[in-house]
């Protein structure tokens, strides 16, 4: 009997093993490229963070001395407003002709696809291209997007510069942001949106309920997962956002469109300071982190007291 | 949506309105492969010129001439072509470890996936350069391929998928003595199709489109992607617009014809990375 035991927890314990050996055989392709050259910057970076460093010559601990640089450096304080802007005004009106876009096309028209994927288009569509278009339509004098104003009655000296000038640049590359973006996130409200029972409308319908009430009190409330989803994605996305506004302004006019990711970029990249792109590093991830984990306390929250 | 019938006028109103939003949305679009057909004075003409007075298709030719496309065209195909190879086989792999193996500390292991995921490239770019720089592969191809080639996007997309394949199917096969390697290559892989189908499109439009990536890693004119090349015609020749124009349409090109007949693909897979929401 005793025997029988051992020899069950032994064969239990070689099959653990098996298993293990067979399901890390299956991960570690892919697991050693993650490792090397995902998982392992990361760290150095959190670590280098603290450290003074050029890349060549021996690492210094600086402690929090790189912190101290970035928060007494006017360029980054200004990029980290400029971020701010430019994620509150992507996610608004992303958000919002996102759920406009998928509520108009949850329904039965003739080229229904036809819509969809123009609308989703620009979002695989080569972002070099689509910024040198934008750059193109958005020039001062000529481009589409004034002679278009021009036409509808704005006099010459209103016309705003656009990406020439430093009031108008961050609207304009907001605007190319939005376009980009809807139709994604469109995507994933009809997603949802087809997963609403009728029967809530029908019971609606029943009570004379009114379209408008309808989408107050079902289709909006109903959506509120995707809400959460499509704002988190958003954020993230925002903060990360830089070609399309290297292509368009390279930070310009001035530092108009300078983000945060564009800092980390020069000082990566132009001016090779180690200690400070991971300091800088760092806040940007902080900042997502922590929209990433509100997001998720909040909804858990929703969730728990629906 | 059930709807009821609905007036004549509000689904007129309806394709109006979707007509117009199409246009808006498409009219960059448009305006890019017009000015691709236009004489370097016609691009910005006041007003606007939507048809040129003779469509100037040698400025297609003419692109091929000035910068080295073919170069580009080539690399942009092979990059392209490898990574998503590479990406495909590796995740669909790892996939299968996280979704139907069962052993301690894999979803540790699968929370570091997800947990990069979230984390913006800029905030690890430069770590990663140096390690590169180390390594020897700034600057070469295969450097940029391996830092590609291994996404946790892509494991993360293909385990969603896999854990909707039933266990008892897997079972069934375990019992009739077929190996984990042989149930993955024989039941998982065949079933899998359209979600690998999804991975593929979309890291083939992620890498074929990739700027910064190339931009960091690549200073060499004949290792150069398309989308570097035409960031070099805004820089060299910025006044010829119409060529900027002709070399972007071309480069929309690939994933145009990719998008019209898989459209089904990229909307699942858009739906899909939206599914945990």
């Amino acid at each position: 009997m005793a025997n029988k035991t051992i020899q069950g927890t032994n064969r239990k314990i070689s099959l653990n093993t098996r298993n293990t050996v067979v399901g890390l055989s299956f991960i570690l392709p892919n697991f050693i490229g993650f490792a090397l050259f995902t998982l392992g910057p990361v760290v150095f970076s959190f670590i280098l963070s603290f450290m003074k460093w050029d890349g060549f010559t021996e690492m210094t601990f600086a402690g929090l001395k790189n912190f101290q640089k970035i928060f007494g450096d006017k360029k980054f304080l200004e990029s980290l407003g400029h971020t701010f802007y430019f994620a509150f005004f992507t996610v608004l009106f992303s958000m919002t002709a996102a759920l406009a876009l998928a509520l108009l096309l949850n329904r039965k028209v003739k080229f229904v696809n036809f819509f969809r994927s123009s609308i989703f288009f620009p979002y695989v569509a080569s972002v070099v291209a689509i910024s040198c278009v934008w750059k193109a339509m958005f020039m001062e004098n000529g481009g589409v997007i004034n002679s278009a104003l021009q036409m509808i009655g704005f006099a010459e000296d209103m016309l705003p510069g656009w990406i020439a000038s430093t009031k108008w640049a961050m609207p304009a590359v907001i605007i190319v942001s939005v376009w980009r973006n809807m139709g994604y996130f469109m995507i994933i409200y009809l997603a949802a949106l087809q997963d609403i029972p009728t029967s809530l409308y029908e019971a609606a319908e029943i009570d004379g309920a009114s379209k408008w009430q309808q989408f107050v009190r079902i289709t909006f409330p109903m959506l509120t997962p995707s809400h959460f989803f499509v704002f988190m994605m958003l954020t993230i996305n925002s903060f990360k956002t830089f070609d399309m506004i290297f292509l368009m302004t390279e930070g310009g006019p001035g530092t108009a469109t300078q983000l945060l990711s564009m800092y980390i970029y020069n000082k990566a990249f132009i001016s090779w300071d180690y200690g400070v792109t991971s300091a800088a590093s760092m806040i940007l991830f902080l900042i997502v982190a922590t929209i990433t984990v509100l997001q998720f306390r909040v909804e858990k929250k929703f969730n728990d007291f629906m | 949506m059930i709807e009821k019938k609905q007036s004549a006028f509000t689904r007129t109103a309806i394709y109006v309105l979707l007509i117009v939003l199409t246009t808006i949305t498409l009219l960059p679009l448009v305006w890019m492969f017009s000015a691709s057909l236009k004489l370097d004075s016609e691009v910005f003409t006041v007003p606007i010129k939507w048809l040129p007075e003779t469509f100037h298709w040698e400025n297609y030719p003419k692109v091929w001439e000035k910068i080295d496309f073919a170069t580009f065209s080539f690399n942009s195909i092979k990059l392209t072509v490898i990574i998503t190879i590479i990406q495909v086989i590796t995740c669909s792999f790892a996939a299968y470890g996280f979704s139907k193996c069962n052993f301690r500390g894999r979803d540790t292991l699968f929370l570091c996936y997800v947990g990069t995921i979230a984390i913006p490239w800029q905030t690890y770019m430069l770590p990663q350069y140096s390690l590169m720089r180390t390594l020897g592969g700034v600057d070469t191809h295969w450097g940029y391929i391996a830092l590609q080639a291994f996404s946790a996007f892509g494991v993360f997309l293909l385990r969603q998928f896999y854990q909707g394949i039933p266990n008892e199917l897997l079972e069934a096969a375990r019992i009739d003595g077929l190996s984990e390697y042989g149930i993955y290559a024989r039941i998982v892989l065949p079933l899998a199709k359209p979600a690998l189908t999804t991975l593929t499109i979309f890291t083939f439009v992620t890498i074929w489109n990739d700027f910064m990536g190339p931009m960091i890693y690549i200073n060499t004119e004949s290792l150069k992607t398309i989308p570097l090349g035409i960031r070099m015609f805004l820089g060299q020749y910025s006044t010829s617009y119409e060529l900027i124009m002709a070399a972007s349409v071309m480069s929309l090109l690939p994933v145009f014809a990719l998008y019209i007949p898989c459209q089904r693909f990229f909307v699942q897979g858009v739906a899909t990375s939206g599914l945990k929401g």
